[in-house]
């Protein structure tokens, strides 16, 4: 079972591929919203993806309220 | 007529296979002007089956397939209007999307959806009136209607019911979470999951096999598996019509009109 530092980092390290973020700009307490400046659409694109990555169902009712990267991969981790 | 260019859509004919694209922005959102482009491509349906063995419908937005009913539109619309006269508009609304769901559901032609990205309330009403949904990895279901305190309007209970089982009709009607390819392939909904921006040209694939049946073997298996639900889609209609009519509806379409976000999707 990875930590939840593990899985912070690969949650990052996947916004940060697939929005073409330079990794070093981001950081676990940032709001991914504003920081990879996407909408609420793109946000379900990167919820599908952490799906697939994690191999985990995550409702996204689960994500209500859920904005930075840290309690996002808390979300993740306690699916794990 | 091998090919047609609408306002929202197109059509073409090629190697026995209909492809109809959906390319109204943002996301194919199925208001009066998708509507009336549908109609006319059900009714030209009636011609251009006879050249073809399959139909397939995409989408070429980026967003994805259909995020469902131009909510926009229906608030707008309905607002001016007094209570009897919003419902008469509201219910020959429904009536006339029931028309071309139920011709695309019947069409005698195997039928795919292409999906990718969003496919939501009426966009994924749209997917069910397919015989096989081929996903995109990264296409992603979802009925959102219980959040504006309604039900899927365009047929999708219904289908839904025919096609899986009650407890996940129930898991994403109750919830109205969305849930991913994979996962929807695990439910039986989706036929097939391809990689990101494989969907069409899987579904083109799946196509040129069904060409190899006989057409009258197909067409009568697919009557045989694939009854139109007519009770149950009525009563869709006159349950959506009874919860239209109450204030909180009315107060989360303008939650949802008034958001500042460009695509507010995410409960």
């Amino acid at each position: 079972m990875p930590t939840i530092e593990n899985t912070t980092e690969e949650v990052l390290t996947l916004a940060a591929d697939h929005f073409k973020v330079p990794r070093a700009q981001l950081h676990a307490g940032d709001d991914f919203f504003k920081t990879l400046g996407i909408n609420s659409l793109q946000a379900l694109d990167l919820l599908t993806r952490l799906e697939h990555h994690f191999h985990i169902e995550l409702p996204d009712y689960e994500l209500q309220g859920v904005s930075d990267f840290r309690t996002l991969a808390e979300r993740i981790q306690s699916r794990l | 007529m091998n090919r047609f260019e609408a306002k929202t859509l197109s059509w073409q004919v090629s190697d026995g296979t209909i492809e109809l694209l959906l390319h109204r922005a943002p996301c194919n959102e199925i208001g009066s002007a998708t509507l009336a482009d549908l109609e006319q491509f059900a009714a030209a349906l009636e011609s251009l089956q006879k050249d073809a063995h399959a139909l397939i419908i995409s989408s070429d937005r980026k967003e994805g397939f259909c995020a469902g009913a131009d909510l926009r539109e229906l608030f707008r619309e309905s607002q001016p209007l007094p209570q009897t006269e919003r419902l008469r508009k509201l219910r020959g609304f429904l009536e006339r999307v029931h028309r071309v769901m139920n011709a695309l559901d019947s069409a005698p032609l195997t039928t795919i959806a292409a999906v990718h990205g969003v496919t939501f309330g009426g966009g994924f009403e749209l997917a069910l009136t397919c015989d096989l949904i081929v996903a995109d990895k990264m296409a992603r279901f979802c009925f959102p209607e219980l959040r504006l305190g309604l039900i899927p309007g365009f047929g999708g209970i219904p289908r839904l019911k025919r096609d899986l089982g009650n407890a996940v009709v129930r898991d994403l009607l109750l919830t109205g979470r969305s849930i991913n390819a994979t996962k929807a392939q695990s439910v039986g909904l989706v036929s097939q999951v391809t990689s990101e921006g494989d969907a069409l040209r899987v579904a083109r694939s799946t196509a040129a096999q069904l060409q190899k049946f006989d057409r009258a073997t197909a067409v009568a298996a697919k009557r045989f598996i694939k009854p139109i639900p007519h009770d149950d889609l009525r009563r869709e209609i006159d349950i959506f019509c009874d919860l239209f009519t109450r204030p909180a509806v009315d107060a989360a379409l303008r939650k949802f009109v008034e958001s500042s976000d460009a695509l507010p999707y995410l409960p």
